[in-house]
């Protein structure tokens, strides 16, 4: 049980995709504009990377290794599709905010990089665990990173106002303003990460 | 008796300068064009130039004793920055902006990369352009000469088109009489603009005084005026060869741009070849951005953008090393 813990811990802090492998940019890069659209983006992204973890890792004897790519994306697609289709039924105005990024999770490299890299050589269960950390790690860092940007760019966090008189800086709201923030936190946490050791 | 004869490697030539010596001649040689816009645009334009250069040398302080470096405060550089950063200002724009800019031009446009000589942009326009990014209504909110009216840039004029009316520029084309004095008042300063760009007479002084003491070679800064100048006279009016080029050159931020800005030694290139093609460079893209681009001005966004190029036209203009095919 504490392996397992410790599995899934890892994804959070140790090996968080976005700030310590840097993997999947695009999207975090994309629409970390409002809380909201990082919190929608990071439940969609770990629910599929729960399910493909799941499934490829149940079905890691079956997959030829030379094919094993695309039988990858099959299976990561299929678990889009159900996510596109069931934000499109219960929450559309997410999706309209969220746009192209939904169904460009396919080719999300968190999502191939696990299952490259963890999901093909694990146990399910360890799988599992693999999945839901790093989905709670992108889902924390999109947090912070659009908590950051929503409220230096638009002067609201999660629609409210926190600082009255408070003068919003348009730049970060723009992509710009994005790669600003997420440099400067990988330094940061680069910084505590160092001074750890 | 001691011995006087020394013997020693080369290099024999010893001259006395330093950086920090270029860097506080490089300010001595700003001092006309703030005076100017401190006299144009009142003791505002003092204050934010002030508020500019503290919160320059503050970020400095900090950041190097943050992050456990020698502390290099005194070498002008952070100084320079500062003072350029609030000429990139206009005259009465609230007093936390200066601030804001010279703490990210410090830190993000030269710390980040590890201090002097290692920023591949130059700072103030790191700053400038991220003020104008982030609160473009106070960037653009020039005021008129001896007034607080708000007013716009000659080249925002031209660029609405409202420029027929004011001051001419079709009118050339159209063979009407120029308004008597516009070269005049765009020479010495009474538009609307940034602090230290407006007077050009006074930039023109202080870039005297480098190229005699021979801090600036006239590869960049005077290719730059010559493309823009060209470009403009070419494309800038309706017909071919028609624009009023000395119009160009004198509004907007050109010749501080081309002068203080594109000559800093560490974002320009080493080479006499590179800084003409950098200067070139700078010149047309400032000419494509005030004829066909969406901005009134381009000249902090050229030479940001010749800037980001300095590395590859170094490696390309490299010097023969003597001897070696």
């Amino acid at each position: 049980m504490k392996k397992l813990f410790h599995e899934f811990l890892k994804g959070v802090i140790k090996e968080n995709p976005t700030f310590v492998l840097v993997l999947g940019l695009c999207p975090t890069l994309a629409v970390s504009v409002s809380v909201m659209n990082g919190i929608g983006m990071g439940i969609a992204a770990s629910f599929v990377l729960l399910g493909s973890n799941i499934i490829i890792s149940l079905l890691k004897n079956f997959i030829p290794d030379r094919i094993r790519i695309p039988c990858f994306i099959v299976v990561i697609a299929t678990f889009v599709t159900i996510t596109e289709l069931t934000m499109k039924a219960y929450s559309p105005a997410l999706n309209r905010a969220l746009g192209i990024y939904v169904p460009l999770i396919v080719v999300n490299c968190i999502v191939l990089g696990r299952a490259e890299a963890y999901a093909q050589k694990a146990k399910v269960i360890n799988s599992l665990f693999d999945g839901l950390g790093m989905g709670v790690g992108f889902t924390l860092a999109l947090i912070l990173i659009s908590a950051i940007r929503e409220f230096l760019g638009t002067g609201k966090l999660m629609g409210y106002t926190p600082i009255k008189g408070f003068e919003p800086a348009f730049v970060f709201a723009l992509p710009s303003g994005a790669l600003l923030v997420i440099g400067l936190l990988l330094g940061f946490f680069n910084i505590l990460k160092n001074r750890k050791i | 008796m001691r011995n006087r004869l020394i013997v020693n490697f080369s290099p024999h030539l010893h001259k006395d300068e330093s950086v920090s010596k270029i860097m506080w001649m490089v300010v001595i040689s700003l001092i006309p064009a703030g005076l100017a816009g401190v006299f144009i645009f009142g003791l505002n334009a003092l204050w934010l130039i002030i508020l500019g250069i503290v919160s320059a040398l503050f970020t400095e302080v900090a950041l190097q004793i943050l992050t456990k470096r020698k502390i290099t405060v005194l070498d002008g550089s952070a100084f320079i920055t500062g003072l350029l950063l609030a000429y990139n200002l206009p005259a009465h724009v609230p007093f936390w902006l200066p601030i804001v800019g010279s703490v990210f031009s410090v830190a993000i446009g030269k710390q980040v990369f590890g201090g002097l000589g290692q920023n591949i942009f130059n700072p103030a326009l790191v700053g400038r352009v991220f003020l104008m990014a982030s609160w473009p209504k106070y960037m653009t909110a020039f005021t008129k000469p001896f007034d607080t009216v708000t007013s716009a840039t000659p080249l925002a004029l031209l660029k609405e088109g409202k420029l027929i009316e004011n001051i001419s520029w079709l009118w050339l084309s159209e063979a009407k009489p120029l308004p008597s004095g516009l070269y005049l008042d765009l020479l010495l300063g009474k538009k609307g603009g940034c602090i230290g760009e407006v007077c050009i007479l006074a930039l023109l002084i202080g870039a005297a005084f480098l190229f005699i003491r021979g801090y600036i070679s006239w590869h960049i800064p005077i290719t730059y005026v010559f493309t823009a100048g060209l470009l403009t006279y070419m494309f800038g009016a309706k017909g071919l060869l028609q624009g009023d080029w000395l119009f160009h050159i004198l509004s907007g931020g050109l010749i501080l741009g081309a002068f203080f800005m594109a000559t800093d030694y560490v974002t320009s290139p080493l080479t006499r070849k590179g800084q003409i093609i950098f200067g070139i460079g700078c010149g047309i893209i400032t000419a494509v951005i005030r004829l066909w681009g969406g901005y009134p001005e381009g000249a902090s966004y050229a030479i940001l953008m010749m800037n980001a190029a300095t590395p590859i036209i170094d490696r390309y203009t490299k010097n023969r090393v003597y001897g070696i095919k």
